[in-house]
C-alpha cells in the first residue's frame, strides 16, 4: 500500500485533467444559463458559437505568430483572445438583429426559439468549416509544462509523476477570473441588476423603466465572451475541431440543467459535477487502486467502468437522473 | 387556384424535376434520387406526426434511423453460428442480468420507503448488478469478437426475411423514443430536445463500439435484398431479350429495373404510412392532439392527459422514423455507422418538415421529395458557382483553392437558410395546414 503514490496517480490522470475540463464545461454552461435566464430559450447554437470564436482567435493567433509577437512562455492565443471575443461578439450581435429580435417581437414559443437556433447552430457550423475546414487545428505554442513528469520525480523522488500543462493552470486560473468579474458583474453593477430584475420578472423590470434591447444586447456580448474563452481554453488544452464542439453541446446542455437552468452558480457545480463523473467513470483505475489497496485485493483488470468512447453517454445519463428526479436541478433553476 | 390544383402543380413540379434529372444527367440518378425521397418522405411524415400534431420537437431522428438499421441486420443477416456457442449465450444472459438489475432497482425504489434505506438499498442493487453484468458481459464479448473478426466477429443476426426488418426496426426506435419520452416529457418543452439530442449521440456511440452487435465500424455488408442481383439479371435470356427489345443496353436496364423495384416497395409503404397519417389527422385523436398542441392547459382542463398522449405520438412518430431507417439500409444494402450524422439526418428532416408544412401530412411528403432533391442537387451547384465567382482568378491562387475546397460544406449553410427563411417569411410552409 502507497496512498501517497496512489494520490499523485490520481491528481496526475483524474485531479486536474477533471478540474481542467470542468473549468471548461463551467463556462460554457453559465453562457446557456444566462441566455436561458434573459432570452428564455435552450440556445442549441451555444457549440458552434464556442467553435466560431475559437476559429476568430486561432486565425488571429496565425497573424500575430506571422507577425512574430508572442506572448512566450504563455500561449499567443491568450493575446489574440480579446480580439476573438470581438468578432465573435459581432456575429452574435448581427445574428441577434437578424434573426432572434423577429421572434421576440413576435412573443414566440420558446420551442420556435430553439428551433430557430438550430437554424442558427448549421449556419455557423457551415461558416467555421467555410472559413476554418473541418480538420483538426493546434494552435497552442509557449511553454508545454508548468511542471512535467520528470521534474516533479526529480523533485520528490517519488515513483510516479505528475505533469501540470500550462494550458490546464492557465484554463483554471482565466475560468476564476471571469466567473469573478461575472458575478461582480451581476450582482453589483447597475446594468447587471437589470439584468437579473429582467430575468426574475420581465414585466415588472420593464415597468421600472429598464431597457428591454439593452438588457438583451448586454447578454449576448457577455456570453459571446464566455463562449469565446470557454471555446478557446479548450483549444488550447485539447485541439480545435469544429464537429467535437458541436458534440461538446451535450455535456455542456447536462451541466446548465443538472445545476439549474438560469442559476449561474448551479452552471459551475453543474459543470465540475459532469466533468468530475465522465473522466472518474472512464478512467482505468487498476493502476491507483494497486498503489491503495493491499496486493491480495489489487484488480486483474483495468478496472475501467466504462469504455472512453462512451463518455457522452456518462453526461446523458447524469441529465435523465436529474429530469426523474429533481427537474429543476440541484440549485433549483426556473425550469419546471 | 384550389388547394387541389395547387398540391397537383406543387407535386408536378416534383415530378418535372425527376425527369429533368433524368434527361439532363442519367435515369440512374433520377431514379436514385426518388427512392432517397420516397424515404425522406416517411421520414417527414414521422417528424410531421410528432411536430405537427402535437408540437414535440425531436433533435433525435438520426438515432432512430440508425436503430432502423440496426434492426435490418439484427433480423436479416444469417447467424455466425461459433460466435453463438462460444459466447452467444453469456452476452444474452448478461444483457438480461443488466435489464434484471434497472427493473429490480425500480420495484425497490417504489416497494421501500422513503428514506436514507431507500436511497442504500437503490445504489447496492445497482453497483451489485453492475458488476455482475460485466463481469459476463466482458468475457461473452471478447469470445464472440474473436471468432473470425475479419469476417464476422459477431452474433450475427435471425436469417429472416429482410422485409421483416421494416417493422422490427420501427419496434426498436419506439422502445429507445418511450424510454426518452418517459423522462423527459410532461417537463419543459426544451428538454425533449436535449434528451433526444443525446440519445441519438449515445445509440451511434453504440453502434460504432459494440462490435459484436454490428461489428461497429468494420461495417456490416452484403446484406440480403428484396430485389434480385443485377448480375442475376444480366445472365438472364428473358431478361436481356426483353431489355433489347426495348432498345435499352442489359446493364443499364438491370440497375434501372431493381432500383425500380425498390421504388414500388417503398411507395407501398408510403401509401400505407400516408393513409394512416390520414386517417389519424382527422380522427377524433388527431384533432384532439391538436386541441393540446394549441392550447395544453384547455386541454388538460378539458380532462385529457397531456403528457399520456404525448408520449403515444412521441413514440409512434420515432417508430415511423425506425421504420425508413430500415428501409435505407435496406437499399444501402450495408450498415455503416460512421455514416450517420446529424445534419443528414436530423436537421435535413427538420427542414423537410418545415418547408413542406407542419401540420399537414401532404405538405411533409412534398418537403421530403423537394428538400431532397436540392440536398443532392447542392453539391454540384455550389461547385459550379464557386467555379463560376472563381473563374477570373489565377490558377493555384490561394482564395480559389480554398473556395472550391469549401464548396462540399455549402450544404449546411444552404440548409441553414433555407430553414430561417421558411421559419421567418412562410412558417406556415408551402402546403400548409388546414
Amino acid at each position: 500500500m502507497d496512498f501517497l503514490n496512489a494520490f499523485i496517480t490520481l491528481s496526475n490522470f483524474v485531479l486536474i485533467p477533471a478540474i481542467a475540463y470542468g473549468s471548461q464545461l463551467a463556462l460554457g454552461a453559465l453562457g446557456v444559463t444566462l441566455i436561458y435566464g434573459i432570452l428564455r430559450f435552450s440556445n442549441f447554437a451555444h457549440g458552434d458559437t464556442m467553435a466560431f470564436g475559437t476559429m476568430a482567435t486561432i486565425l488571429i493567433t496565425w497573424a500575430f505568430q506571422g507577425l512574430g509577437i508572442s506572448a512566450a512562455p504563455l500561449p499567443t492565443a491568450l493575446l489574440a483572445l480579446p480580439f476573438g471575443i470581438g468578432v465573435c461578439a459581432l456575429l452574435v450581435l448581427a445574428t441577434d438583429r437578424g434573426v432572434y429580435r423577429f421572434y421576440r417581437g413576435q412573443k414566440a414559443k420558446p420551442i420556435i426559439f430553439v428551433m430557430v437556433s438550430l437554424g442558427v447552430m448549421f449556419i455557423m457550423n457551415g461558416l467555421v468549416r467555410f472559413i476554418i475546414g473541418p480538420d483538426d487545428q493546434r494552435f497552442s505554442d509557449g511553454e508545454r509544462f508548468i511542471i512535467s513528469v520528470r521534474q516533479f520525480k526529480a523533485l520528490t523522488g517519488l515513483d510516479e509523476g505528475l505533469a501540470i500543462k500550462t494550458t490546464q493552470g492557465i484554463t483554471v486560473i482565466t475560468a476564476i477570473i471571469v466567473v469573478v468579474l461575472l458575478f461582480y458583474f451581476l450582482n453589483r453593477t447597475r446594468t447587471g441588476k437589470s439584468m437579473r430584475a429582467y430575468s426574475d420578472n420581465e414585466d415588472l423590470a420593464l415597468l421600472s423603466g429598464i431597457n428591454p434591447e439593452r438588457v438583451v444586447m448586454v447578454t449576448w456580448l457577455i456570453v459571446a465572451a464566455l463562449a469565446t474563452v470557454a471555446g478557446v481554453l479548450y483549444g488550447l488544452d485539447k485541439s480545435f475541431k469544429p464537429f467535437v464542439y458541436f458534440q461538446l453541446l451535450l455535456p455542456i446542455f447536462a451541466s446548465a440543467i443538472v445545476g439549474g437552468l438560469g442559476n449561474p452558480l448551479g452552471a459551475i457545480a453543474g459543470g465540475f459535477t459532469i466533468a468530475f463523473s465522465e473522466v472518474m467513470i472512464t478512467y482505468a483505475w487498476k493502476k491507483v487502486a494497486g498503489y491503495a489497496l493491499p496486493d491480495s485485493l489489487a484488480p486483474d483488470g483495468l478496472a475501467q467502468l466504462l469504455s472512453t468512447d462512451y463518455k457522452f453517454a456518462v453526461s446523458f445519463v447524469i441529465l435523465l437522473i436529474v429530469l426523474l428526479f429533481k427537474p429543476t436541478g440541484l440549485f433549483s433553476g426556473k425550469a419546471v | 387556384m384550389t388547394d387541389t390544383t395547387r398540391n397537383v402543380f406543387y407535386f408536378g413540379c416534383i415530378a418535372a424535376l425527376l425527369i429533368g434529372t433524368g434527361i439532363m444527367t442519367s435515369w440512374n440518378l433520377a431514379i436514385t434520387i426518388l427512392n432517397f425521397g420516397l424515404i425522406s418522405a416517411i421520414m417527414a411524415l414521422g417528424v410531421n406526426l410528432q411536430w405537427g400534431f402535437a408540437g414535440l420537437f425531436n433533435v433525435g431522428i438520426m438515432g432512430f434511423v440508425a436503430l432502423g438499421g440496426l434492426a435490418t441486420v439484427l433480423v436479416a443477416m444469417p447467424p455466425v453460428g461459433e460466435a453463438w456457442a462460444a459466447g452467444g449465450l453469456r452476452v444474452i444472459t448478461a444483457l438480461v442480468l443488466g435489464a434484471a438489475t434497472i427493473v429490480g432497482a425500480i420495484l425497490a425504489y417504489n416497494a421501500l420507503p422513503k428514506g436514507r434505506m431507500r436511497t442504500l438499498g437503490l445504489l447496492a442493487i445497482l453497483i451489485v448488478g453492475f458488476f455482475i453484468y460485466r463481469a459476463v458481459f466482458d468475457s461473452g464479448v471478447q469470445a464472440v469478437e474473436a471468432i473470425n473478426p475479419a469476417t464476422a466477429g459477431y452474433l450475427g443476426g435471425l436469417g429472416l426475411p429482410v422485409l421483416l426488418a421494416w417493422p422490427v426496426g420501427g419496434l426498436l426506435a419506439a422502445g429507445a423514443a418511450w424510454i426518452i419520452g418517459k423522462t423527459a416529457l410532461g417537463l419543459r418543452s426544451d428538454y425533449l430536445a436535449i434528451a433526444t439530442l443525446g440519445i441519438a449521440e449515445i445509440i451511434i456511440a453504440i453502434l460504432k463500439n459494440e462490435d459484436w452487435l454490428a461489428r461497429g465500424v468494420k461495417n456490416v455488408v452484403g446484406l440480403p435484398r428484396p430485389a434480385p442481383y443485377e448480375i442475376d439479371l444480366q445472365n438472364s435470356d428473358t431478361f436481356v431479350e426483353r431489355a433489347t427489345s426495348l432498345g435499352i443496353d442489359p446493364v443499364t436496364a438491370s440497375t434501372l429495373w431493381v432500383k425500380a423495384i425498390y421504388a414500388g416497395l417503398f411507395t407501398v409503404v408510403l401509401l400505407i404510412l400516408f393513409m394512416l397519417a390520414q386517417r389519424a389527422l382527422h380522427s377524433p385523436w388527431g384533432r384532439m392532439m391538436r386541441a393540446i398542441r394549441d392550447n395544453e392547459v384547455a386541454a388538460e382542463a378539458m380532462g385529457k392527459d397531456v403528457t399520456a398522449r404525448h408520449l403515444q405520438i412521441f413514440v409512434l412518430g420515432s417508430a415511423i422514423c425506425g421504420i425508413a431507417g430500415a428501409m435505407m439500409t435496406t437499399l444501402d444494402g450495408q450498415l455503416t455507422p460512421g455514416t450517420y450524422q446529424p445534419l443528414r439526418f436530423t436537421f435535413l428532416v427538420w427542414v423537410m418538415v418545415i418547408v413542406g408544412g407542419s401540420g399537414n401530412n401532404l405538405g411533409a411528403v412534398l418537403g421530403g421529395f423537394l428538400i431532397w432533391w436540392l440536398w443532392v442537387m447542392v453539391e454540384p451547384i455550389g461547385l459550379w458557382l464557386m467555379q463560376v465567382v472563381t473563374s477570373g482568378m489565377a490558377d493555384g491562387f490561394w482564395l480559389r483553392e480554398h473556395l472550391l475546397d469549401s464548396a462540399a460544406h455549402m450544404r449546411l449553410l444552404t440548409m441553414g437558410v433555407v430553414l430561417l427563411l421558411v421559419l421567418r417569411f412562410s412558417p406556415r410552409g408551402l402546403i400548409p395546414e388546414k
